[in-house]
């Protein structure tokens, strides 16, 4: 039930509307609202009950495992939550003066430093909310380098066919054409078709790294090379960072500038589809255009720190603000204390492990049968299954695997991405699952795969168990319902 | 302290399924010169009880003062069931619908949240939410390029007194696509549009007109003769709106003969915390024909298999991972979690309890302002036509005083000297719904002790 067709009317949550509230107003009625509108009239624990059954039919980290490629579903840890709920943190006015800003501006400033010695990198800014703003303030800048130096030639960007579809979109947005180069067929980019396609014309190229087929470009130097020597940048996105935390530098691989998205590498909670968070890192050449605000500190000759807003008076050339404010700085203030908690040593364990669950998780799958897309190379933090002999011999699809899995009581991996791989899965555990919970995945795949043999409408009729069935996107996008409209009675 | 469940067994079980000696030898592919030397820049990991403590004392640096300060980020009372609901592990920790299935909840949710901000724009659609209202409006200004039939132009006209900040951000996020904005004058007399100017604006092709209400220094402008003006000249009218003011005043879709085309702005004042400026949210609503325009992510109604009702993304053929450069924005988020505390907040003060809060900021507002009637070295420059802010000039050095004023414990407002020189030592004040009267007396108090000291100082 919609909680429109919850209430009465004249009810309300009493306690939440101001007391002796006058109605005089000096503005001219001209001005004034004189429709009502339409919101929901309910009582307090009618709007509680409400959305916590609704709560309910979600799938989140919380209540499942959450296997979905290149998104990283880690571990939300509480404490990062509390931590910056602290009232001090809540009641801090985007623009409170300086003195009443060192305790947030302080956290900033250590989370550009450790972002810093994370990405190999000559300097951070946080400002942009989510990876795809990261992109488009990393494309910007390479733009404004180029234009800096009056090379105004360069007018396209380069975008291995397998990169997430935010990556030629951004290029766009930014002004650039789009050339893509092909993927080979052990998963690392077609070199030679690479050294075809760059030019005079060329800005830079796109690239992740491990890449989105779940493994490690081995060419990445070679790329760099090609890419320089034809004099466009390396821009690097971080989709995948968390596989190699603390084990390679994207600095140290050539990069020029990155964005990272910190829902993902550190562990801030995706909501359902956002707030994220994607700050971007550069090197030397590039720091002139950082975004703004950034923090920065100076020391008293008494040796007491205070820490400033770097805004564009003191960096003339930035490329300029992507928000009104200071990003998602919430998100930010739960990264940073994400990292507080791990430390060095924590950040290098979690490249670690979430390389070791994903291959062990890989060669289970291998063993039992199932086809991987890249079965001669080391699975990164990801790796990637192909059901296309499922779909020729047994007519059930990645997807019908994908809601069965639900039933199962599953989140399904990414599915149909990335796109040059035929009916695939992108699975992607994490450092935070246990080994339990990754056999009772391979466990539940390999029961289905049966079922697929012997009653394959198990598969295409799934998932039964959830609040609705499959649902029909065609009536969806055809009869477009997108606002509740009242039924007058 | 990195949350990993596996045991030394754990590790050694699993190295020996996949057939390698060490948790190293998986990282081979990588060339052994690029490997990375140890983070020595980065300290040791704390566990929970010393982070907090840590975390505490930062947090304590910034708490406890008496907050004035508007300009786009206002501070309203948040109900106690606002978060403790968006706080479910179910909504925090769930990620974007794309399994539709078992994502109802949060889909249902987004139907409901596009539905109330419908209803409280006047408008049609709404999309799930874009990140901030700032980037909201750059995204709302190509949105009505592309979707302008009557204008090839590439020329927005925005008015003056739309928050300088947005105009800055909705500059240098399109400016790189070739677009130009051009600036209607403002009035520094009345703080609002500059209407004599219009007609020097008549002659040249715009696509998109944006009109601010309450515009920046929270006066009225006059929203029907623009928005009947802008469509008269060909362009679509876009209206950046406070969604509280909203329950007061005439909404977008009523502006005017025809109501405004697009609606954009920050949700931030429907339950959020100021908490530094974010994460916010910026609405995006329209009239229904532009719909395959909007930029974002939107929710539709459909049936399952069997008949019953459920909740899915639709007209995904406008994003970027189906249409890759050809898509209406790089965006593949919303901002989930701040829309289900803003519809938790807008179900539990529905219509009556928004348009009270609105009543109540609005009185408080008008209370300080007859307040600081009188006051040596202040006058008073806004009209007597404002929502919840107002501007003083000050005798003084804006910025000295919100220092003064800060030493005693109260955020005077933000200093306007910076964006709109022409005004001269100016501050825009904000008053919402919580403040007492005895809040507003220490205002007055610490202003005028902060404009005597600054009188000693010189």
């Amino acid at each position: 039930m919609l909680i429109f067709e919850n209430g009465s009317k004249g009810r309300n949550a009493t306690s939440q509307i101001p007391q002796n509230v006058s109605e005089d107003t000096n503005l001219p009625s001209e001005f004034l609202r004189t429709s009502i509108a339409d919101l929901p009239e309910v009582s307090e624990l009618q709007t509680v009950r409400h959305f916590t059954n609704l709560s309910r039919k979600n799938f989140s980290i919380d209540t499942q495992f959450y296997p979905l490629g290149s998104c990283t579903m880690k571990y939300n840890p509480r404490g990062a939550q509390q931590a910056a709920s602290l009232p001090g943190f809540l009641s801090r006015h985007p623009f409170a003066p300086e003195s009443y800003s060192q305790g947030y501006l302080s956290c900033v400033y250590d989370l550009q430093q450790t972002l810093k010695e994370v990405t190999g990198m000559a300097g951070v800014s946080l400002s942009p909310m989510a990876g795809a703003q990261g992109e488009f303030a990393g494309v910007a800048m390479i733009k404004a380098y180029h234009d800096g130096r009056k090379d105004f030639e360069r007018t396209e960007i380069i975008v291995p066919e397998a990169a997430h579809g935010t990556n030629p979109a951004t290029a766009v947005m930014c002004g650039y054409k789009v050339k893509e180069v092909p993927v080979r067929a052990d998963g690392d980019v077609d070199l030679e078709a690479l050294k075809a396609a760059v030019g005079p014309q060329t800005a830079g190229i796109m690239m992740t790294n491990p890449s989105t087929c779940g493994v490690f470009e081995r060419q990445i130097e070679e790329i760099a090379k090609t890419v320089h020597d034809a004099g466009g940048l390396l821009y690097y996105d971080g989709a995948n960072l968390n596989a190699i935390l603390g084990k390679v530098r994207p600095g140290d691989m050539g990069f020029d500038v990155l964005h990272m998205n910190l829902h993902k590498t550190f562990a801030t909670p995706h909501g359902g589809g956002g707030p994220g968070s994607g700050p971007v890192a550069v090197g030397e050449r590039l720091l002139p255009y950082l975004p703004t605000p950034m923090a920065d500190c100076k020391k008293s000759e008494s040796g007491t720190v205070s820490y400033h807003w770097v805004d564009e008076k003191e960096l003339p050339e930035t490329i300029g603000r992507l928000s009104a404010f200071m990003g998602n700085a919430g998100i930010v203030l739960r990264a940073y204390i994400y990292a507080v908690l791990l430390g060095r040593d924590g950040l290098l364990r979690v490249g670690e492990n979430s390389t070791l669950s994903a291959n062990y998780m890989a060669k289970l799958m291998s063993d039992a049968g199932f086809k991987l897309a890249y079965e001669d190379r080391r699975a990164t933090h990801e790796f990637i299954v192909t059901m296309s002999k499922q779909a020729k011999e047994l007519d059930v699809t990645a997807m019908d695997f994908a809601k069965r899995l639900l039933d199962y009581g599953y989140h399904a991996p990414t599915t149909y991405f990335p796109l040059l791989v035929p009916e695939c899965l992108l699975i992607e555990p994490t450092e935070t699952e246990s080994i339990d919970e990754i056999e009772g995945f391979v466990k539940a795949m390999i029961a289905i795969q049966k079922e697929a043999e012997t009653s394959p409408e198990k598969l295409k009729g799934a998932p039964f168990t959830q609040p609705v069935r499959r649902l029909d996107d065609v009536k969806a996008a055809r009869e477009l319902d997108v606002a509740y409209q009242k039924v007058m009675e | 302290m990195p949350f990993i469940p596996h045991t030394d067994q754990d590790v050694q079980k699993m190295l020996d399924v996949i057939g390698v000696d060490s948790i190293d030898d998986l990282f081979d592919e990588i060339p052994e010169h690029l490997r990375a030397k140890p983070m020595d820049g980065i300290p040791e990991g704390l566990n929970e009880m010393a982070m907090m403590r840590v975390l505490s004392e930062r947090a304590q640096q910034d708490d406890g003062a008496l907050c004035f300060i508007g300009a786009g980020a206002y501070e309203h009372h948040i109900p106690a069931a606002v978060w403790s609901t968006a706080m479910r592990g179910e909504f925090l920790t769930a990620y974007t619908p794309y399994q539709a299935e078992a994502s109802q909840g949060t889909l249902q949710l987004i139907y409901e949240y596009q539905t109330m901000m419908c209803q409280i724009t006047g408008l049609d659609v709404s999309n799930a939410s874009l990140y901030d209202g700032a980037s909201g409006l750059a995204e709302a200004v190509l949105m009505a390029i592309r979707a302008n039939r009557k204008s090839k132009s590439k020329k927005v006209l925005l008015a003056g007194s739309v928050h300088p900040l947005y105009r800055k951000v909705v500059n240098d996020i399109v400016s790189n696509q070739g677009i130009t904005l051009d600036t209607l004058p403002l009035n520094t007399q009345d703080l609002c549009i500059e209407h004599e100017a219009l007609s020097q604006f008549e002659s040249q092709d715009y696509a998109a007109l944006v009109i601010a209400q309450p515009n920046f220094f929270g006066t009225l402008e006059d929203v029907n003769t623009l928005t009947n003006w802008g469509q008269n000249h060909g362009m679509l009218v876009i209206g950046v709106v406070n969604p509280m003011a909203m329950a007061m005043l005439a909404p977008p879709g009523e502006w005017g003969d025809n109501g405004a085309d697009i609606a954009v702005g920050e949700g931030q004042p429907l339950g959020l915390p100021l908490a530094s400026g974010g994460p916010y949210f910026g609405f995006v609503c329209c009239k229904q024909k532009l719909v395959r325009q909007m930029p974002g992510r939107i929710i539709g109604r459909t049936v399952d298999l069997e008949g019953k009702e459920g909740f899915t993304l639709t007209l995904q053929a406008r994003e970027q991972h189906i249409r890759r450069s050809k898509a209406t924005s790089n965006i593949c988020t919303n901002q989930g979690l701040a829309v289900t505390a803003a519809t938790v907040y807008l179900t539990l003060l529905g219509f009556n309890g928004l348009l009270k809060v609105a009543q109540a900021s609005h009185h408080n507002t008008n209370l300080l302002v007859s307040k600081l009637q009188g006051i040596s070295g202040v006058t008073i420059r806004s009209p007597k036509t404002v929502f919840h802010e107002f501007v003083i000039e000050l005798d003084r050095n804006v910025s000295e005083v919100i220092e003064l004023m800060a030493e005693q414990g109260v955020l005077g407002g933000f200093d306007l000297t910076d964006y709109y020189a022409e005004l001269g030592n100016c501050l825009l004040v904000c008053v919402t719904e919580v403040k007492t009267e005895s809040d507003l007396d220490l205002f007055v108090d610490a202003l005028k002790r902060a404009l005597q000291e600054g009188a000693v100082k010189c």
